[in-house]
């Protein structure tokens, strides 16, 4: 993989079908360190279970960091417990991905203004990929979410930094504005 | 208690188990304050306080087995501290009673009832963390809810959030 | 644990599990561990961090670390409006968002002069049992994935899937439901509400004997719940347990029964305590056991507040909220009857602002894991996953 990695431009057609096949194997098998902290991890949980199940995306909890390769974090994130997260993230291998679930982890929730033991957002501490909004978001929100991640990694390649492979989530993503904005204009027209 | 006016049972209830602590303790207590809400009476001599929290606990008459809530509370007008502790007769008698212990706001101390109720333990342990009176006697008085290592008494009304914790910025 | 001098084996120790007597070690020097569990461990419940002191696999210490949850509740509740507090009681105890609402509105209705409509209280009721059911299943789901069973978790949560569905239908969310004002309700039930709810009961009876037959009549469970974390009835008091924990030692003390509020006085239903025949009274099975019948007794209530619930004609959930909540001057201490034991609320109020002088959340789980270090004591470590379990902690309700 070395060889690959070393001064490979992006586009490169010799390595698109090696990393189509990558991606695959990585999005159809998330297994999520579910840090479930508060109130999303409940949410979590019935997602998990049998009525919303996660595990015919192959998506399978596990209890341990260095198992997993997304790091789910619902709930409050506390002073105290902030340490402990990105103590927890550090021990994840990579690739790994977070998604940050709910709107304690988002930007403190509904504990912005008083809670003064609160971190408003984990992205302060740990670097986020995909935002799920919601107090508690629905399952079908963070069925959404994951959807996203997996569509983040259909854009790796290898040699593409994450930074860039977000950025092109972003352009490639429909944003229901967009949607909302074509259809007054052609309604309109 | 005004004359005329309908007194609710449990109020009655109350004003007799407050009639036998006064009975022993006269002046350490005052008068018993008896509003339908909440009936309570406050401990004047602080350091008499472990002494009639066992006679309510032990009495046979009152047997205030069972401690409710204590709960911190900061009087800014009045420069002090104090807390409240709710007391109940729990499957024994019907009375319940509240009582009211104030100390001062700076390095104030209240006696600790913790061998007399274990309730108290843990809740003696958050009043100090949120408002910073100490207890004496508290087997391992430390905080609980915030870390160990957090600036202030968050619960008082002139408290200010620190602007940093362990290199992670604390406000919004 | 006991020290004896058996002739021909040296020094021995050994402990009892059952009617057994088990040697643990012959004439071996042991060293203390000290195991961190948490705050990230999958049978926490939560983020709670149990440092245990252990000797082998004995514990001889497990202390309970609190406070990663700590979310300021106390402040948040002095800057903001009396009605504002209650999505935030909603998030203390998130299993049992009704329940938690309730116990606020009644203690901040305390300090009012206003009378609650009769449907108002009957839909509260019914409202706060359904929570009461749903978050009992969470209890016994997650109780049987801590100690290995996966199954009923999901049995469990099938079941739930309803009657949040209901609440959605009714409150307009899932899980925090900002549905119980101060004065009133946000809304009326919708038109077949009732009739769904009554459904829902007749759906739900035979289920609680399939969950019985799954996971409180299998034999590994007992073996592992029973006779674990013994707490007498008289030192339980002195803790200040409440509710499944206090019955599960044998006291019959229901707020529901013993300091009633809103219209409990007029229903009929038990107040379920071991007698000691399927499980040793105060062991962590009485305590399961006592989750498991009390989701029967909620379902009575359900079916006698739906046959004597008033009509809807003319009603406006919210006709006796005032404009403006500003109770008189005073202190209350309110309480209610929570799944896992009493929420009380002492709420201070000056009379004159729209915000609480000062609003104090007695948690009933901050108050049942307080005696932790002393069920843990002489437990091994696989018992202790099983005494958090029947603790039932809700980390929100713990650190607030």
């Amino acid at each position: 993989m070395g060889l690959l990695d070393a001064g490979i431009t992006k586009h490169n057609m010799l390595v698109t079908s090696v990393d189509n096949v990558l991606n695959w194997a990585r999005l159809s098998s998330l297994w999520p360190m579910g840090f479930g902290l508060a109130c999303c991890a409940i949410e979590m949980m019935a997602t998990n279970a049998s009525n919303y199940d996660l595990e015919r995306f192959g998506i399978f909890p596990r209890s341990s960091p260095r198992q997993s390769d997304l790091m789910i974090v619902a709930g409050t994130v506390t002073m105290k417990m902030a340490e402990r997260v990105v103590r927890l993230y550090e021990q994840m291998p990579e690739p790994r991905y977070v998604l940050s679930m709910g709107s304690c982890s988002n930007c403190g929730g509904p504990y912005w203004e008083h809670g003064y033991h609160v971190l408003k957002g984990v992205d302060r501490i740990i670097p986020v990929d995909v935002y799920v909004p919601g107090c508690p978001p629905r399952p079908e929100s963070l069925i959404g979410g994951l959807m996203k991640i997996q569509e983040l990694i259909r854009m790796e390649q290898i040699g593409l930094s994450r930074a860039d492979a977000l950025k092109k989530l972003a352009e490639k993503s429909v944003d229901p504005r967009f949607i909302i904005e074509r259809e007054r204009t052609v309604v309109g027209a | 208690m005004e004359e005329g006016k309908v007194i609710s049972q449990s109020l009655q209830e109350s004003a007799a188990a407050y009639s036998i602590i006064h009975e022993k303790f006269g002046s350490a207590i005052s008068a018993l304050d008896a509003n339908e809400t909440m009936p309570f009476f406050e401990v004047v001599d602080t350091l008499q306080w472990t002494e009639i929290a066992l006679f309510m606990r032990d009495h046979p008459k009152l047997k205030f087995n069972y401690m409710a809530c204590l709960s911190g509370v900061d009087y800014p007008t009045e420069e002090k501290l104090g807390i409240i502790c709710n007391f109940e007769s729990l499957a024994l008698f019907n009375h319940k009673l509240a009582v009211k212990v104030k100390c001062a706001r700076d390095g104030g101390s209240i006696p600790s009832v913790a061998c007399v109720w274990h309730t108290a333990n843990w809740h003696e342990r958050e009043a100090y963390d949120m408002f910073g009176m100490t207890f004496t006697g508290h087997p391992e008085l430390r905080r609980i809810l915030c870390p160990d290592d957090w600036e202030g008494y968050p619960l008082r009304k002139d408290y200010k959030v620190q602007d940093q914790y362990h290199g992670i910025k604390v406000p919004y | 644990m006991q020290e004896l001098d058996t002739a021909g084996l040296g020094s021995v120790r050994v402990t009892r599990q059952s009617d057994t007597v088990v040697i643990l070690e012959k004439d071996l020097a042991t060293e203390q561990m000290v195991l961190a569990m948490g705050p990230q461990h999958p049978s926490t419940h939560g983020v709670l961090k149990l440092e245990c002191l252990t000797d082998g696999e004995v514990i001889t210490q497990a202390e309970p670390y609190l406070g990663y949850l700590h979310r300021c509740f106390e402040k948040c509740c002095e800057n903001v409006d009396y009605p504002a507090v209650v999505p935030y009681t909603d998030r203390l105890d998130y299993l049992a968002g009704m329940n938690s609402e309730f116990a606020y509105a009644i203690t901040v209705e305390k300090l009012l002069d206003i009378e609650i409509p009769r449907r108002v209280e009957f839909i509260r009721v019914i409202v706060a049992e359904l929570n009461r059911i749903a978050s009992h299943l969470v209890a016994i789901g997650t109780y049987g994935i801590d100690l290995g069973a996966f199954t009923p978790f999901l049995f469990c949560f099938r079941d739930r899937e309803i009657i949040l569905g209901l609440l959605e239908w009714a409150s307009g969310a899932r899980m925090l439901y900002n549905y119980i004002w101060v004065g009133g309700l946000a809304y009326d039930v919708p038109a077949d509400f009732l009739k769904r709810v009554k459904e829902f009961v007749n759906y739900f009876r035979p289920k609680t004997v399939e969950l019985c037959e799954l996971l409180t009549k299998n034999e590994i469970f007992v073996k592992r719940t029973l006779g674990i974390g013994i707490m007498p009835a008289d030192v339980a008091i002195n803790y200040g347990w409440s509710g499944p924990m206090l019955r599960g030692s044998g006291v019959k003390w229901d707020l529901r029964r013993n300091d009633p509020y809103s219209i409990y006085p007029e229903l009929d239903f038990k107040v379920p305590v071991p007698d000691g025949k399927d499980s040793v009274i105060g062991d962590c099975l009485s305590r399961h056991l006592v989750r498991a019948w009390e989701m029967d007794e909620s379902l009575k209530i359900i079916e006698q507040c739906i046959d004597k619930i008033p009509s809807a004609e003319g009603f406006n959930p919210r006709s006796a909220i005032p404009k403006r909540i500003r109770p008189k001057a005073g202190e209350v201490y309110g309480r209610a009857e929570n799944p896992r034991g009493e929420l009380g609320f002492y709420i201070e109020s000056d009379g004159k602002s729209t915000k609480p002088v000062r609003c104090k959340a007695r948690s009933s789980c901050f108050v049942n894991l307080s005696a932790m270090k002393d069920l843990s004591k002489g437990q091994l470590i696989p018992d202790l996953v099983a005494i958090i379990g029947s603790i039932d902690i809700v980390l929100g309700e713990v650190d607030r």
